[in-house]
């Protein structure tokens, strides 16, 4: 048990198990060198071309401890079992302690593809290493010193972002405001704690004489700022997960045309999210710096096509939880009143007007679009995100808000622009206030949630007149749970649930 | 030092001072079937009451209690010989409440020398210690052997208590004048200390004070406020009803200072060895002199004083916040200069005392030394202050040391079970570098550390241990079952909003039914008593008032409670995690620099103790976690969370 660092050698694949680009097979710990003997041979050219190529022996294994620290290596990696060569590859040789786990580091670019990076690994953990397990590079690097807890925790966020708004806020989580912040309303709250234990302990020199006043304004105060980080953590869902975005448009208008058009666009990997049914098959787009879950795409799939079901029962439906309704008008066809009860059927909700088949002769303008919806009375200047008491988030120009912007799902015309509208519409402040923070931690959430409950707990206890000992109980709470977000309060599960996050190979 | 040595008779365990932690653990270490030996200054002070003369007090009083549900002495005692008792705070809520008795200390100190003289295995001895005896064990910890007193005898044993309070090298100062004895002008211990050294323990010099004694005839009481005990009194002892102990008090009385005599403390400030630099021993922040208290509340125009009577036996009476280590002419003109004092005659005059005691963090939780096996040391000699804190330390070094030779697994109480568990925990873990005084705000689970229910809390563990007897146990498990089952029954009667129910509750001022309600529902209001809820309730079965007012409690504060318990069990979750006693700290180069240091040095027993190690951070305490789930994940056999303490 004296033993205190874990001595053996962990191995698994750094990138995503996708079709494309290069593999990088990672290797830590004090048999990183000793694992890559076993399966390097540098520079062993194969004249006929590498592939299933017999190793004879003629080349023997390069001694990777005598490398340089911070050199690339060309050669191969073999199949211990047949000596055939798996792959051509690129090794970089990092030493102790200037990796990122702090150990010795291999890491192996191998050409891509699932089977090719698959098999290198597969060769290494033939030669004495041992399958990663998820975060576990991040928690030697945490272990040995290398980075901390929220450091830890901010490494998980960067993995875990989906798009540069989101990545640009992990970077930034617990430097800026948020940590501010927290740090000084839980040093407000433990000197209120200390002012009433100080009083018990201290009688004849302290008294509670108008403390109650104090303590009832100050966590008046200390409910006011928490609640409103807990608001941003909205902000940071759609930041982080995407704005659940819904199409909706009278059969023909072009919804599914759109919906295929925004999925071209995505640059990236395009994943049906698992665990949801056929019926609400969700789809993600990234649009550079957002990303839209586009909820019931099945849907749009499954009518748009065949004539004449429905439209408007299901916007109604799916407007009802959705972040931003996009509503395709088809431009080359006069307004009828299915596009009229779909309008009414999205009343309140934020809302893009897209002016579908800009390649195809006018027929309803903007101007015209613009009529209607002002008749149907949806003021889309108003229509906020975020609910009544949030601010909306309009930008400079809101007027702008509400312009129908033309689109060719054919051409792409309008993407970019719709693009922009989205941005602007939902994360405006936050893009301008640089310095901003926002909870996209779900465990920040929790333990805001949690701090709230108890302030409030703590305005339940003076209002019933409970004795001001009887306050502490809940100002602690509140001061732990504001300490678990800053790391002050260690606990397992929360070190835990930060490890967890991680994927493989971190 | 030429003195010849001699053997005398073996014993099971030697305890080392017979004062309120000597006696708790004597008394134990016998009770517990172990044959016991204890040395005193002299057989005429066991239990002496050198400074205030009373038990209890705010958080005191807790301890007192749970000494009691534990099986010790002190609680029996003080409600034997108490002369005036008072539940104090009782403005305040249930958590704060706390007990303080006045003592009569001659009939005090008499009543516990009887005690102690009649306990089988227990044998008596005046005698200073001069050596701790000990062997090698060959793996860099020792062993006790046995002590030497300063006439040359040896006598054997397995076990020494170190209980000697403040006579190691102690000095006596006020003004200019030292004084080389104990408190009170008794013989101190100019020997132990270097033995102490020499066997590899770190000693630390503190110092405390006491204020002086005036004669009670020449106190103008009419000048000053009566203070009253209580009617009926609760007892300390859970084996006492208040009816038995019920008795006359004698009264307390309340005076100030004013700023004539902060006027004269200030101009002779530098006088006192506090300020002067004579005093090198660390005083208590918490039982302040009279001086400190002047200079650190320069704002306050007045300090509270007690004029509380040493005894029935005598007329001197305690001056309670005015100790001092001023010349003597100086405390006459300051005393002289409160209300009511005005022709005080000083009987004895207050001073401080310096004396050496050992750096408690060499302790294990159990309080037995982490390097010599067999030493236990409890009380001032751990660096507390106070009768009540010593005696609790006495009981658990008393017990474990008695259970280390019976091969029994040490009694560890945690934070969450009681105020002694914070006391320990604080005095083994936080270096302490002023005399530790148990406080309210230490306690983190106030609110299920009452007073009130230490026996709840704690008569199963005593029980357990063996000291507490059997037909006292049935009692409790007697009173554990009425609490129970009447929570339950008025959990369950629901009264129907009748036009009489109705008419009662707003006869009382309170807020009508409209459908059915539980007893127990009524009773959550803040306004409402058990008491009252009479009229509605006719299956009341006549209970015992230490019944209902846990029933009180447990109902209206349940909320409280509720959260109070899922705080402790969050705390719970760090304390089960075992560190390996082997664990090389300097070997995880994540733990920042200070804090690899100090738990090398420290070595804790789990995580928790760990996070509370001034210099460990919460990073370090993370950095364990994470570290301690590594070896688990490494070496599933074992897993670290298996044993608690």
């Amino acid at each position: 048990m004296a033993i205190v660092r874990e001595q053996d050698t962990i191995a698994a694949i750094a990138t995503a198990l996708s079709p494309s680009g290069i593999g990088i097979v990672r290797i830590s710990g004090p048999e990183a060198f000793a694992v890559a003997d076993k399966v390097f041979r540098k520079g062993m050219k194969a004249e006929n071309g590498g592939d299933n190529s017999v190793v004879n022996g003629t080349s023997a294994p390069s001694p990777v401890s005598g490398f340089a620290s911070h050199t690339v290596h060309y050669g191969y990696i073999v199949d211990l079992q047949n000596g055939r060569t798996i792959d051509e590859v690129l090794m970089l040789v990092l030493k102790a302690p200037r990796t990122y786990t702090r150990e010795d580091t291999i890491e192996i670019d191998c050409h891509g593809g699932v089977l090719v990076t698959k098999r290198v690994l597969e060769a290494v953990l033939a030669a004495g290493a041992r399958l990663a397990e998820p975060g576990e590079f991040t928690r030697r690097a945490y272990l040995n010193g290398r980075i901390d807890l929220s450091q830890a925790e901010a490494v998980a966020g960067i993995i875990g972002a989906k798009n540069e708004l989101a990545l640009k806020n992990s970077v930034r989580q617990l430097r800026g405001r948020e940590r501010e912040e927290i740090t000084l309303i839980r040093g407000e709250i433990l000197r209120e704690i200390a002012q009433i234990e100080a009083t018990l302990d201290d009688p004849e020199h302290l008294s509670f004489d108008g403390f109650d006043e104090v303590l009832s304004t100050q966590t008046t105060d200390h409910l006011r700022r928490i609640r409103k980080m807990i608001d941003t953590s909205e902000d940071g869902r759609k930041m982080s997960e995407g704005i659940r975005t819904v199409i909706v448009g009278r059969p023909n208008a072009g919804k599914s045309s759109l919906l295929n058009a925004l999925l071209k666009e995505d640059r990236a990997i395009v994943t049906e999210i698992a665990g949801t049914t056929r019926d609400t098959l969700t789809e993600e787009v990234r649009m550079r710096g957002i990303t839209l879950l586009l909820v019931d795409t099945a849907g749009i799939r499954a009518t748009d096509d065949t004539v004449e079901r429905i439209g408007v029962e299901r916007a109604k439906q799916a407007a009802a939880d959705a972040d931003l309704i996009l509503w395709v008008v088809d431009s080359s066809a006069p307004m009828d009143d299915n596009d009229r009860a779909i309008l009414a059927s999205c009343a309140g909700k934020p809302m893009i007007a897209l002016l579908n088949k800009s390649d195809l002769p006018t027929v309803t303008d903007a101007a015209a679009l613009r009529a209607v919806m002002e008749n149907a009375g949806q003021a889309f200047a108003e229509s906020d995100a975020n609910g009544p008491e949030r601010t909306p988030k309009q930008g400079n120009a809101p007027a702008d808000m509400s312009a129908p912007i033309a689109i060719s799902a054919k051409t792409s015309e309008g993407l970019e622009e719709l693009e922009e509208r989205i941005t602007s519409m939902f994360f405006a402040e936050r893009i301008a206030a640089d310095d901003e923070c926002v909870i996209t931690s779900e465990r920040h959430k929790q333990a805001l949630l949690a701090a709230e409950g108890s302030l409030l707990r703590v305005q339940d206890s003076m209002a019933s007149g409970m004795p001001e000992d009887f306050y502490t109980i809940d100002l602690t709470a509140a001061y732990e749970a504001l300490g678990t977000i800053l790391g002050e309060e260690p606990d397992e599960d929360v070190i835990n649930m930060i490890f967890s996050e991680f994927c493989l190979g971190k | 030092m030429n003195i010849p040595e001699y053997m005398c008779e073996s014993y099971d365990v030697a305890v080392i001072g017979a004062g309120h932690a000597g006696c708790e653990a004597a008394l134990a270490c016998a009770r517990l079937g172990c044959e016991t030996i204890v040395f005193m200054v002299s057989a005429d002070t066991i239990a002496l009451m050198p400074c205030n003369p009373n038990i209890g007090g705010t958080s005191k009083g807790h301890l007192v209690r749970e000494l009691d549900a534990l099986g010790g002495e002190m609680g029996r005692n003080i409600d034997k010989t108490y002369i005036q008792s008072k539940m104090l705070n009782i403005s305040k809520g249930p958590a704060v409440h706390s007990l303080r008795a006045q003592a009569d200390k001659q009939r005090y100190t008499a009543s516990m020398r009887k005690v102690m003289e009649n306990q089988d295995h227990l044998t008596l001895k005046q005698a200073e210690v001069a050596e701790l005896l000990w062997e090698d064990c060959g793996d860099g910890t020792k062993k006790v052997t046995g002590v030497k007193i300063a006439s040359g005898g040896i006598y054997p044993c397995k076990a020494v208590i170190l209980c000697s309070g403040v006579y190691l090298n102690a000095r006596c100062i006020f003004g200019e004048v030292s004084q080389y004895t104990g408190p009170n002008g008794l013989p101190r211990a100019t020997m132990l200390t270097d033995s102490l050294v020499k066997a590899g323990l770190e000693v630390l010099r503190f110092k405390t004070g006491t204020p002086a004694r005036i004669d009670g005839r020449t106190v103008d009481y009419d000048a000053m406020t009566v203070q009253n005990g209580d009617n009926p009194v609760v007892p300390f002892s859970f084996e006492n009803r208040p009816e038995d102990i019920a008795r006359e008090q004698i009264p307390c009385y309340l005076t100030y200072t004013n700023e004539n005599t902060h006027e004269i403390i200030r101009e002779n400030i530098d006088r006192s060895p506090l300020f002067s630099g004579d005093i090198k021993g660390t005083g208590p922040r918490y039982c302040p002199s009279i001086e400190d208290k002047v200079v650190r509340f320069p704002e306050k125009d007045r300090h509270q004083v007690f004029i509380e009577p040493e005894g029935e036996y005598t007329n001197e009476v305690y001056l309670s916040g005015l100790s001092s280590s001023l010349p003597e002419e100086v405390q006459i003109r300051m005393y002289r200069s409160i209300r009511g004092l005005e022709h005080a005659k000083i009987v004895r005059n207050a001073y401080a005392i310096e004396y050496d005691c050992l750096k408690a963090t060499q302790l294990k939780p159990s309080l037995e030394s982490k390097q010599i096996h067999g030493f236990f040391s409890a009380g001032q000699s751990n660096g507390s202050s106070g009768y009540e804190e010593a005696a609790a330390q006495g009981l658990i070094a008393g017990i474990n040391a008695a259970r280390l030779l019976q091969g029994k697994k040490p009694v560890v109480l945690d934070r969450s079970q009681g105020y002694i568990g914070v006391l320990i925990d604080d005095l083994v873990t936080k270096e302490t570098r002023e005399p530790y005084r148990m406080m309210t705000s230490r306690a983190e689970y106030r609110l299920l550390l009452r007073q009130d229910n230490a026996d709840l809390r704690l008569t199963e563990i005593g029980h357990e241990v063996g000291l507490i007897s059997e037909e006292r146990y049935q009692k409790f498990l007697e009173k554990k079952e009425n609490i129970a089952s009447e929570l339950r029954r008025l959990n369950e009667t629901i009264l129907g909003a009748s036009e009489n129910v109705c008419e009662y509750l707003r006869s009382i001022n309170t807020a009508i039914i409209h459908t059915g309600t539980s007893l127990a529902e009524l009773l959550r209001r803040p306004e409402m008593t058990y008491e009252q809820l009479a009229p509605l309730d006719s299956d009341r079965k006549e209970l015992a008032s230490d019944v209902i007012e846990q029933v009180e409690i447990e109902i209206k504060y349940e909320g409280y409670i509720e959260r109070q318990r899922q705080q402790v069990e969050h705390f719970k979750k760090l304390e089960r995690k075992r560190l390996p006693e082997d664990l090389d700290y300097t070997a995880i180069p994540s733990l920042r620099l200070e804090a690899r240091q100090k738990l090398q040095q420290l070595r804790p027993m789990n995580v928790g103790q760990a996070s509370r190690i001034s210099g460990v951070s919460p990073a370090d305490i993370s950095v364990l976690l994470v570290w301690l789930a590594n070896v688990s994940r490494g070496t599933s056999a074992s897993d670290p969370e298996e044993t608690e303490n």
